[in-house]
């Protein structure tokens, strides 16, 4: 998938992975995607939480070599 | 639904009229009542106030993380820091300790050492912690590792966030006189000192209000 933006977020714990997302959506412009990368386990749930929440959709998520990938697109 | 005359010429009349009419009002003020509540919940952003009332390392946590998470999700957010939770304040945060002493729930785990000797969990009993010098420190030592290891954040860390984000910071300003500190002590994004009648209209508000 194409994307804008790309968050390592690997490593970090809840909640610094949707804060960091949060603030590399700020950086882009209504419709560009952001990757997200992150090893946290409890992001899965908290990622679609967060697309529900501030209405960014989430555009996919898959499980790849032990990370979490996540596409988001900015509303 | 006809008008008044069309109802009196259908031969309603009188408490019957009065009926249709109440109840065709009725019905109309649910279906729109019900769509403008929809559109109002929809259109507002959804508030949080929290009072931090607790000072040490652990205790940190749960304002800091709510709150810059609560932010992250769009969320107006105030926090009422009061008593032992003003140290989460103070310009220096390093003083900020944790004791297992009194602590059952806490588990003391090494932080470094090989995989098994990690697993270990070291049941001290109270009377050693206390008698033990420099116990605290060297649990909150350990705390502070095992939080660098595992990829939480500091406490420091999530402070600024929450800053960043627009965290409104509330000081109580009766235990800065109470516990004898100064304004100068604290860092200087606290948005003001107030009191109680301050706080509770927010908290009113608030979609979300938690004591921790």
């Amino acid at each position: 998938m194409n994307f804008d933006k790309e968050l390592d977020a690997r490593g970090l714990s809840c909640p610094l992975p949707i804060l960091k997302t949060k603030k590399a959506l700020n950086d882009l412009a209504s419709g560009q995607v952001l990757k997200v990368v992150a090893t946290d386990p409890g992001s899965v749930k908290d990622m679609q939480a967060f697309s529900n929440q501030t209405g960014n959709p989430l555009l996919s998520q898959a499980e790849e070599n032990k990370a979490y990938v996540f596409f988001l697109k900015k509303k | 639904m006809g008008s008044q005359a069309e109802l009196t010429a259908a031969g309603l009349t009188g408490d019957a009229l009065d009926r249709a009419i109440r109840e065709r009002v009725d019905a109309l003020l649910d279906q729109r009542l019900a769509a403008k509540l929809a559109e109002i919940e929809a259109a507002k952003t959804p508030s949080m106030t929290i009072i931090a009332t607790k000072g040490t390392l652990d205790w940190a946590y749960p304002p800091f993380i709510l709150a810059s998470t609560a932010a992250a999700l769009g969320w107006n957010v105030s926090v009422f820091f009061t008593f032992y939770g003003l140290e989460l304040l103070k310009k220096d945060l390093r003083k900020l300790k944790v004791s297992p002493l009194g602590n059952p729930a806490m588990p003391m785990k090494m932080p470094m050492g090989p995989k098994g000797f990690r697993a270990i969990n070291w049941n001290i009993p109270n009377v050693v912690q206390s008698f033990i010098p420099g116990y605290e420190a060297f649990a909150t030592k350990m705390m502070k590792k095992t939080v660098k290891n595992t990829g939480v954040a500091s406490v420091a860390e999530l402070r600024a966030l929450c800053v960043e984000a627009g965290v409104n910071l509330i000081a109580c300003q009766m235990t800065v006189d109470l516990f004898g500190y100064s304004h100068d002590e604290f860092i200087p994004e606290i948005k003001e000192y107030c009191g109680a009648a301050t706080f509770l209209p927010m908290a009113k508000d608030a979609d979300v209000s938690l004591f921790i």
